[in-house]
């Protein structure tokens, strides 16, 4: 089996309330893959599933034997308040091999070269809490490569940060993908996020749409995967998605006036 | 200076010395786990759990360990279950289970007016009857306890931090969360003698939540917990004497002075470190 992962007719719910349905993936390992739609339409539950944290109710999903996977959380389900500075967080990912409580010295080279290499040097002794959006983001990455995965899945990693760190972030994601990392991950910003990846799907308890963002970013797609009309535009060769809704939302305002 | 050292002329002062000092070693530990997890509320449960199967061993004459520990475990599992499938609301649940127990053990003690003196101690914790043996059995369960935190460290770091991403990253967190539960149970069954099943929760939940005031660190504050939990035990233990009071209220005032002299020296700072302890945001 060359893919990492994949899915065959997956589905997922609870009890009688249907999550996913008949859900086809490949997940190679080059793999650089967004997941978008709106809350709700199961992308979290996809990644779960892909994690291996649920078990599909429906269908099957085959692994490559011996495939690592590594999970970036949504830094919004992070406890902000917990005791653990950014050296703790990165060493804490590594469970096999050493038993002793402390850093080894090989470790504390890793670790110094793992905050190094994500702009987070000289940080590890800092509490999470005493972090930059982007710094809080990059740590939870940097605890996930520490377990030196062939695929990370992260679920929104760009969600709360501003635009100088998103494209920080994208750029790193896309350097560790051309390192022989394969990615999947979810998100909402479909013009800041989703048009710079190589492959989309879009999801709605099933996938609508999946391949490069040109054949992906239709209106046809976005309104049968977001239930609402939208216009798609081209800039600088990319596809820019505009809400059609919002669009007449100044012009009904000003007659109200 | 020899008033301050008069108590240690009798033996039974002594035992209750040691029991006290490793006691409040061990509840520091534990307690960094019960507080970080927002277990307290188990953790005061369980201890009224367990005084229930003491009630219940020390009328039918079976070993107090071997009842209120068989009492105590099947507790903690049933405990430990209900939180994790939370079947009905897991806060109401541990309620009934414990304060049932509980109301067991008062009914017990009052019907068949067991020996008065040790369902007291049990309550409110003594000194007066702890033995060699109860030494070695606190020393025991606190060793244990040492040997589970220093072997399971980076596991129970990660399933405490972030449970959901700890079992997709391959560790078994249901059986931590057990083994967790059973060290939790055997911590409280062997310091009740001490401090009193009504005053346990305030032994667990106090080291920890000073340690941390004190640190941002995972691994400073399991040091200093365990340090302030034995600093309590054993101040309070010589409080206990020379004041007449009980040991297990004198312990937990020395740790809420304690609470108090830190939130002062942190501050503002330590104030917000355990504001939200234990919650996400």
């Amino acid at each position: 089996m060359s893919d990492l992962l994949q899915l065959r007719q997956v589905g997922f719910g609870y009890g009688h309330h249907p999550v996913l349905e008949a859900v086809d993936l490949r997940i190679d390992p080059g793999a650089f893959l967004g997941i978008v739609g709106p809350s709700g339409s199961g992308k979290t539950t996809l990644l779960r599933l892909l994690t291996g944290a649920l078990q599909p109710t429906e269908g099957i999903i085959e692994r490559r034997k011996g495939v690592r996977v590594a999970y970036v959380p949504q830094v919004e389900t992070v406890n902000w308040n917990f005791p653990v500075t950014v050296a703790e967080t990165l060493t804490m990912a590594r469970i096999d091999g050493r038993v002793w409580p402390w850093r080894s010295k090989g470790e504390r080279a890793e670790v110094d070269a793992m905050l190094d290499r994500l702009g987070l040097g000289g940080l590890g002794e800092r509490h999470i809490r005493a972090l930059s959006g982007g710094q809080q983001q990059r740590v939870f990455l940097a605890r996930a490569l520490m377990s030196t995965p062939d695929l990370l899945l992260m679920d929104e990693p760009t969600s709360g940060v501003d635009v100088r760190t998103r494209h920080e972030i994208l750029h790193l994601l896309e350097t560790l993908n051309g390192e022989g990392t394969a990615m999947v991950l979810t998100t909402h910003d479909l013009n800041g996020m989703a048009a710079h990846l190589p492959e989309l799907v879009c999801l709605n308890r099933t996938v609508l749409g999946h391949g490069p963002p040109a054949a992906v970013l239709t209106p046809a797609v976005l309104e049968a995967t977001y239930g609402a009309r939208m216009e798609v535009l081209e800039h600088a060769g990319m596809p820019v998605v505009v809400d059609a809704v919002r669009q007449v939302e100044p012009v009904r305002a000003a007659g109200r006036a | 200076m020899d008033a301050l050292l008069e108590p240690f002329d009798f033996a039974f002062f002594r035992n209750g010395l040691m029991v006290a000092t490793l006691a409040g070693a061990l509840c520091g530990l534990v307690g960094t786990f019960v507080v970080l997890r927002s277990m307290s509320y188990i953790g005061h449960g369980l201890s009224h759990a367990i005084f229930g199967g003491f009630a219940a061993s020390s009328l039918i004459g079976v070993n107090y360990l071997l009842g209120a520990g068989v009492w105590g475990v099947a507790s903690a599992l049933a405990i430990g279950a209900v939180t994790r499938r939370r079947p009905i609301g897991s806060d109401a649940a541990i309620g009934v289970i414990t304060t049932a127990s509980f109301a067991i053990g008062l009914v017990l003690g009052d019907v068949f007016r067991g020996p008065q003196q040790s369902f007291d101690a049990a309550l409110f914790g003594s000194i007066l009857g702890v033995s060699g043996g109860d030494v070695l059995s606190v020393a025991g369960v606190t060793v244990g306890a040492a040997v589970v935190v220093f072997f399971g460290y980076r596991r129970l770091l990660f399933s405490t931090f972030d449970p959901d991403v700890a079992g997709v990253s391959g560790i078994n967190t249901a059986r931590l969360d057990a083994l967790l539960m059973l060290v939790l149970a055997t911590s409280i069954l062997v310091t009740m003698q001490v401090v009193g099943a009504t005053l346990l929760a305030a032994t667990l939940v106090i080291p920890a939540t000073v340690a941390r005031m004190l640190t941002n660190s995972f691994s400073r504050m399991l040091w200093l917990s365990t340090a302030i939990g034995a600093l309590c035990g054993f101040v309070g233990m010589m409080a206990s004497y020379h004041l007449d009071w009980k040991s297990g209220p004198t312990i937990v005032l020395v740790g809420t002075a304690l609470f108090v002299v830190s939130l002062l020296v942190s501050g503002r700072r330590g104030l917000s470190r355990v504001a939200h302890v234990g919650h996400v945001g």
